[in-house]
Order: C-alpha cells, then structure tokens, then sequence
C-alpha cells in the first residue's frame, strides 16, 4: 500500500470552491420558476384542544394561494417510525411544534402574514412533560388509543448473568447519569421546494441525507394522497449540516407536497432560526442508572443499564437510539455480564431524532463515568483499569459483535503519553486529567434490511470518470473519498473523476448518511465498481497492444505492460477504440455493495457492523474554584481509523465532532419548561464559538481493516462521543466534584464544590 | 413605497428600486440573486451573512437597506482577483480543509478578509476576535483558524 498515489494524500475537498465562492446552491438559494412560498402555523399551546379553526382572513389575504388544514390531509396518513404523527394535527395538539396549518402565497412576506391571520381557538389541557411522571400510574396519556404513554418497544439486552457476577464482584459502583437535548444547529436550516409535473409526478427538492428512503416515504405520502403509482424524484441541493438532523422526514416536507398539490405550483418552504430550533427533533435526552463492578484485580465483572428516555410527543429515531447504545453497553471494554433495559416514554414535549453518535454520547457518558468512580473504589489508575480490560482483536463480544480490527489500546497509550499523564494525575492545583474510550460501528451497520449503497462509473473517450454514487454529501468530505477511491484503482488524476451524488433519477440506492457508514459502504461500492470498469478496460486495451490483461495497469492515465514497458497507450486511445469500432459499446459499471454484518435477532445481538471503530480521548482542565468556570488546557483525541484515506478531511471530522462533543459536555442544553423551549436562538443556547476552541491534538492510529476500502473504517460520528466524560472525570480529577447531569455549567461546579465543602 | 438607493457594489455603481422596510440581505439575496451571502439565522448571530461595508465586516440581515446609499459593498461574490483567480482567503479555505458544510464560508471569509485588509499580521486572538460571531457547526474552528493565519502568512 505504500505505491498510493492518491488515497492516503491530504487532497482538499472537492466541492469546496463553489463553497468558498458564494456559487454553490443551498435550498435556500433555489428558485424555481412560479414558485410560492409555504409557511406553517404552530400550536400555541404544548397540549390543548383545538375547539375552533378558522382559516377564512388567511384565504382572503391577497396573493394568499392555498390555506391547508388537517383536513386537507387524508385522515389516517401518519408519518414516523410508529406512525403516530399526523403531519397536520386536528383535535388536539400535543406539543409546541404541532403544526395546525400552513399556507402557501406568492412571496414569503404574504404568507407569513396570512398564518398570522389563521384564528385557533384552544382550550388548554394539563400536560406532562416529566418522563417518570408520565410513567406512573393514572398519568394523562399523551395518546389516548395507545392505552400508555410507555412506548411499545421493549429494549432489552441481556449477556451472561448480572446477578450473579454482583455476588462475584470485588467492587461495585452505582449511580445516575443524566443528559439534555441538544440540536443539531446546522448552519444551514430545513428547507424543501415540492413540485409536480403535469402528469403528478412529484420532484422534492431537498436537504436529505436519506434520499432513497425519503424518496419512499414521499411515494408513500402521495399514495395516501391518492396519486397512486407516481414517480418520485429527490434532487439534493448543497446540504448546510446534518449531524443526523435530516435521517428522517419531517411533517414540513408533507405539508409542502400537499401545498404544491393544491396549488398546481412548486412550493418552498424554508424553516426560520426559530423553527429550526424548536421544529426539528433533538438529540435524545436521557437518565440512566448504571452499575458497574469488578473483581480484585480489576477485571470488569459486570454493567447494568437502566434508562428513561423522554419521547416527546411523537416518535421519530430518537426512540430507537437504544439500539447503538447497546453498542458501548455491552462491548466497550471486555465485559462479560449485561444487563440493559431502555423505555421510551411519551411526553408533551418536543421528540427527538438522530443526532451524530446515535445514543452513543448518552450511554459512554453514563459508562465511562461509572468507570471511574469504580476505578477510585477498587484504588486502580483509571488508565490501568482501562487498559486490562480493552478490547482486543478477534474478541467476540457478549451481544456478539466480531471485533475484527482495534487499536483501542494504542489509543489510550497514545492519551497517556500525549497527556502526561502518569505526570498530571491527581496532582491537584485545581488541574486534573480525564479520559475516556469510545466504540462505534465503523463497517456500516445494518438497522434497516439493507446496509446497501450502489455506485456506477461510466467513462468518456478521454478517459475521464463520472461516478454515480448513493452517497450524500453532506459537508463530511464523501465525494472527495469517493473520488480518491475511483481515482487510485483507475491510475488516473482525482480531477479526471467527476462524482454525481444528488439526483435520485440518476443515482443509485443507498440507505443514507448515517452510523459513519458512507467511506466504509460507498467507498466500498466505489472500489468494487471501479475495479469492475478497469478489467473491461484492460481488456480493451489488451486487444490493441496484443497483451494479455492480466499483464496490464494503469499510471497517470496510460495503459502499460507489466512486463515490456515499451507496450504503452493512453487511456483515452484504449476508450476511443471501443467507441469507435464496429459492434463497439461503452463502458460502464456497476457494484452494489451491501456489507457481510447482521440484523439485530430478537434478543439485540448480531454483529451488528463488520467492523468496529475506536478511539480515547484524553483531557487536562483547570476549574476556577471561585467561579466553576472549566478551563480546557490540553485535549488529545486519538482514533483508530483503520487507514486515513485522506487525512485533512479526516481532521476535519475529529476537530469537528471534538467541538460538538465539547459544546455537549460544557455548554449545550435546550431548556423546555412545561412543554415550552426558552433558549431557541443562537445567544441562549451555547453553541461553541471560535473562542471555545481549546488546544485539540488529533491522533490518527490506522489499525488496516480488513473489510474497510484501502483499509479504513468510520469516522464521521466517534469525534464526539467519548468528549463529555473525559472531561467529566478530568473536572472530578481537578477538585473532585463529579458532575453527572449535562452539561458541566459552571453553576454546577460551584454548588457540588459547596456541597463537597460541607460534607467535609 | 419604493425609493431609489444608488451605492457601490462589489466595485461597480448601481441603482436599485428597494423598499425601505428590506434588510441589505434581503435586496441581495432575493433580488440581485447575490446567493453567496447566506442567511443562517436572521438576528446578528451566527454571521453567515456577513458583507464589507466601507471596510468592515457587517451582518446584511441587520443592516437597513437604506444605510447603503453612497457606500460601498463587497460581498462573497466580489473578491476575486481581477485575472479571475480566487481570492489568497478563498484558496486557503480551500487548501487548508477550512470548508466542510461551507453554509459558514462565505460569511467567515468576508469576516476574515475586512480583518486581513486592515491587519496583515494578526496575531491568533484578533483573528478569533474578528470571526467570533461567526458560527461554525461542521469544522471545529482550527482548520479555519489555519486558512486565515496561512492567508495572512502568504501576503
């Protein structure tokens, strides 16, 4: 591997220039001709009656097109992954996002005015908006045909035998770890423009990072609509962040389609700042009770996991985020005993999504946490505990993950020395140091029945490349991996390689961005369809320079023998041949690659990814004892990557999810009183600025996977995952408070330093 | 009622019929199609709309469109070089992996550029001074925070 010309090199991003020029198109930038504009109308109240509804000023309003309701909207259409959530709401409203009606008018002023014109009479209800609350016994349903707000789906893992192992342990920790919503806060907000043909066929415009599956649950909306049968086309625009916040469809994009159905025109709607906040779905909030134990010589024993999570008043993926954090519940660290139970509970508050980690931030703060509060009663360095008990190569796990490559060890050592921190530990001066260590899938991972993605590769007379992948672009750096990928099998210059990624009338099937699947899976798809197209074009090429195939390759663009060198021809002449001879064709390729992991069984084990992602992050603070202000003063984030195909972007994504994780662990948190979020806006809620960026060191450990394209596995979600109790257990290091709600706010620090001074 | 504001907008003079109730965002983006500049929030917040007035960096969504009589406007659009090449900060975003979602970039360049063109060698805190109200979700902030510094460093 050390001949790469291409993959392996720090190439900057391929659509950055339009980025960087003010020429790429976002949704917000599309127009289309005869556009109107859409806007919706929100309930006023988290849980009230709609007793009345009257839409008539709205209608009335000049340059007003179309006013929907609920009752424009087939009466069991339902969108989420219980179908429970009515895109437009009627009779009751359960949560502060319950969208009511929306308008579509011929500029974006008007329609905002005619929501404003919309007259709802309410009748507010008691909600309930603690989760615990809701569970007991004789507490309002927040749905009442669903006879409990306790969601029906049972999460439960259990390995070996907890009970047992507790009787066995030489130590044993508990507590309870809690965290906060926190949203994506993409830059750029939600947006769709609907838009029919004249035979109905539907083209949505989108910000997608799941077009094949919005693409089917758009086909699913018009057949409700009663446009059985019709074509649908998902065009991507350039997506401003997703993070996870557009895996799933949102009632906005419904309600578009149907405004463009009423209208007979194309229609956009964009959400406001405000909206983004409090209309798209958060990150799942979460309380976990966890115990961990030990034996003598520190051998972890067992891990019990109980967790309440707030489901808000619909369920979209955040209710399934139970799933991945079985991940780290059963398989971070060797762990022979588990037992986890996980209960989605509906609420009238907002409901929450996937959000970059997917459950795993929540789980590894609740784990790693416990980690060390059990390494200080068995009287073990944190680190040395860590280290005994990390996974290895060839394990198999109790939930049955086949741990193929991992270089966790060479991570946490990469930590220690990087920190110093033999030097720094519990040496007070109210400075500490923390760490903690992450697993996530890094070969896909299989949710759906497919983990699938397709790409195919045409080539020109001239020997360049046009790749169409399944693939999203989301900011992450997917079409320049791709690029490198088609343009290092092919021997030919990455700008020779064009990647089309946007267009479900042109590309291929892909389940979407998401588990940090799309360098391991579209790269995958991208090597096989690549290596496919080379063998036909060495074959080509072999008739013309009366060699055989297999003695050929291919450098900078030209065909050469292996074993005469003066046996050469360009590329584009070996096209051209076939192109221009009788009973000629073109060349093209395709490869679907779907990768070898498994679907849960009904127990929630299977291996789950086909391979596993690492990485330890390690930190040094400093806590002003007067104000609880954390101060960041070192951070390593050390990951095993399997191969960097390309190190700048792969930089990007430490430096990026480090941030995140940050913001996470010291600042983020959407505050919903009664049903009511209080902080929806860039100065409330804290969201890192340049001047939050402490002192980072990525740490790239390449451990060579053997399934992973050139060798590499994921890497788009673990740069935030193990941040927030790395910091956590370096704050506790530093004055020995342990904060164990999220985030770490200096209000916090101050009173457990209270606290802490009066137990004393 | 629309009234008539003449400036100089990225080096050229010209007139524009606006209503006194548009931010400047608002007549560049929705009616001289200038996408580059971006709006990210609406409010002064995350500084993706971030335009050169006479020097400096300000946020169009804030700006009152009438303010713009007589002054000069440069936007993402307008800082090219005049062989057609790319502004040194556009090519070092670029180069330097500044540029993940790129919904930011525009803005944080522009920030950067007023910086750069009254301060050709700021020290790290003027530079996150300057871009502070800049929002970033994607990139961490380094990698941008190295673009401008190897822009500043190339002059």
């Amino acid at each position: 591997m050390n001949n790469l010309t291409t993959v392996g090199k720090k190439i900057p991003k391929r659509d950055a220039p339009p980025k960087a020029t003010g020429s790429a198109i976002y949704i917000q930038d599309l127009k289309v001709p005869g556009m109107l504009y859409g806007k919706i109308l929100y309930s006023k109240y988290p849980h009230a009656r709609i007793k009345g509804l009257d839409t008539s000023r709205a209608e009335k309003l000049p340059g007003v097109r179309a006013v929907v309701t609920a009752s424009d909207m087939p009466a069991n259409f339902r969108i989420g992954v219980m179908k429970d959530n009515p895109p437009l709401k009627a009779g009751k409203v359960l949560s502060i996002r319950d969208e009511i009606a929306a308008v579509a008018a011929i500029s974006a002023e008007i329609a905002e005015e005619a929501v404003s014109l919309i007259d709802v009479e309410y009748e507010e209800l008691p909600g309930i908006f603690d989760p615990l609350e809701a569970m007991k016994e004789g507490a309002p349903l927040v749905h009442e045909e669903a006879k409990s707000n306790v969601l029906k789906m049972p999460w439960k893992l259990v390995c070996g035998d907890v009970e047992a192992a507790k009787k066995e342990s030489a130590y044993i920790v508990e507590d309870t770890f809690s965290t906060p919503w926190v949203t994506h806060c993409c830059l750029g907000t939600s947006g769709c423009v609907a838009q029919f043909d004249t035979n109905n066929n539907l083209t949505m415009y989108s910000n997608t990072q799941i077009p094949s599956l919005a693409q089917n649950d758009y086909i699913d909306a018009l057949s409700a609509l009663g446009l059985k049968n019709r074509r649908v086309r998902v065009v991507q625009c350039v997506i401003g962040g997703g993070f996870g916040s557009k895996l799933d469809t949102y009632a906005y994009e419904y309600i578009a389609i149907l405004l463009a159905m009423r209208t007979r025109k194309p229609v956009k709607i964009i959400f406001s700042r405000e909206e983004e906040f409090f209309a798209t779905s958060p990150r799942q909030c979460t309380i976990t009770k966890i115990s961990q134990g030990c034996d003598k010589e520190g051998r972890l024993t067992f891990r019990e996991m109980e967790m309440i999570l707030d489901n808000g008043a619909y369920t979209s993926w955040g209710a399934t985020t139970p799933s991945v954090m079985m991940l780290p519940i059963s398989s971070l660290y060797k762990v022979p005993n588990i037992k986890y139970i996980a209960k989605c509970v509906y609420t009238n508050n907002t409901y929450s999504q996937a959000m970059r980690g997917y459950g795993n931030p929540q789980a590894t703060f609740a784990i790693e946490s416990s980690l060390d509060q059990l390494a200080e009663k068995a009287g073990i360095d944190p680190y040395e505990l860590r280290l005994k008990n990390a996974n290895e190569p060839g394990e198999i796990t109790p939930q049955r993950f086949k741990i193929t490559s991992c270089g966790m060890k060479e991570c946490i050592d990469e930590v220690v020395k990087r920190l110093d921190w033999k030097g720094k530990k519990g040496k007070g001066g109210n400075r500490g140091v923390g760490m903690a260590s992450l697993i996530h899938v890094g070969g896909g991972a299989r949710v759906y029945k497919s983990d699938g993605c397709g790409t195919i590769i045409k080539m020109d007379d001239f020997g360049k490349v046009d790749v169409f992948t399944g693939a999203s672009e989301i900011g992450q750096g997917s079409d320049t991996i791709i690029a490198q990928i088609v343009a290092e099998v092919l021997g030919i210059s990455i700008d020779d390689v064009n990647v089309i990624n946007n267009d479900t009338d042109i590309c291929p099937w892909d389940v979407g961005v998401h588990a940090s699947r799309t360098t391991f899976v579209a790269g995958n798809a991208a090597l096989g369809a690549a290596k496919k197209i080379k063998e036909q074009v060495l074959e080509v090429a072999a008739k013309l320079l009366e060699e055989d195939p297999a003695s050929l390759d291919i450098k900078n663009g030209v065909v050469f023998s292996v074993k005469n060198s003066e046996k050469t021809t360009p590329l584009g002449k070996a096209l051209r041949k076939v192109h221009y001879t009788l009973g000629g064709k073109m060349l093209m390729a395709e490869y679907f690659y779907d990768p070898a992991n498994e679907n849960f069984d009904k127990e929630f084990k299977g291996n789950l990814s086909v391979s596993y992602a690492y990485g330890a992050h390690g930190v040094e603070v400093e806590v002003d004892k007067e104000t609880g202000q954390v101060k960041i003063l070192n951070y390593i984030a050390a990951h095993d990557v399997g191969k960097a195909i390309n190190p700048l972007l792969l930089e990007g994504q430490i430096y990026g999810g480090g941030l995140q994780g940050i913001g996470y662990a010291l600042g983020e948190k959407m505050i919903y009183e009664k049903g009511y979020l209080k902080n929806g806006n860039f100065l409330d809620y804290k969201m890192p600025t340049v001047k939050d960026v402490p002192y980072v060191q990525p740490v790239i450990v390449e451990s060579d996977e053997k399934d992973g394209p050139f060798g590499a596995k994921g890497i788009g979600e673990p740069g935030l995952v193990p941040t927030a109790p790395a910091i956590a257990n370096a704050v506790y290091d530093a004055v020995g408070v342990r904060i164990k709600d999220l985030p770490i706010t200096p209000e916090k620090v101050l009173k457990a330093l209270k606290e802490k001074e009066k137990g004393a | 009622m629309k009234k008539e504001l003449t400036f100089t907008l990225n080096g050229e003079a010209i007139t524009a019929e606006v209503d006194p109730k548009w931010t400047l965002l608002y007549l560049l983006r929705e009616v001289l199609d200038l996408t580059g500049t971006k709006e990210g929030c609406g409010y002064g917040e995350c500084g993706a709309c971030t335009v050169i007035i006479d020097g400096r960096a300000v946020n169009s969504c804030l700006f009152p469109v009438m303010e713009a009589e007589g002054r000069s406007i440069t936007t993402i659009e307008g800082i090219g070089l005049k062989d057609g090449s790319m502004h040194p900060l556009q090519t070092a975003f670029i180069d330097e992996g500044a540029v993940q979602c790129g919904f930011c970039t525009p803005g944080m360049i522009m920030s950067a550029k007023a910086l750069l063109d009254a301060n050709d060698k700021p020290t790290e805190e003027e530079i996150k001074d300057a871009i502070e109200g800049n929002l970033c979700r994607c990139t961490g902030y380094v990698k941008i925070l190295d673009a401008i510094k190897s822009a500043a460093g190339g002059r």
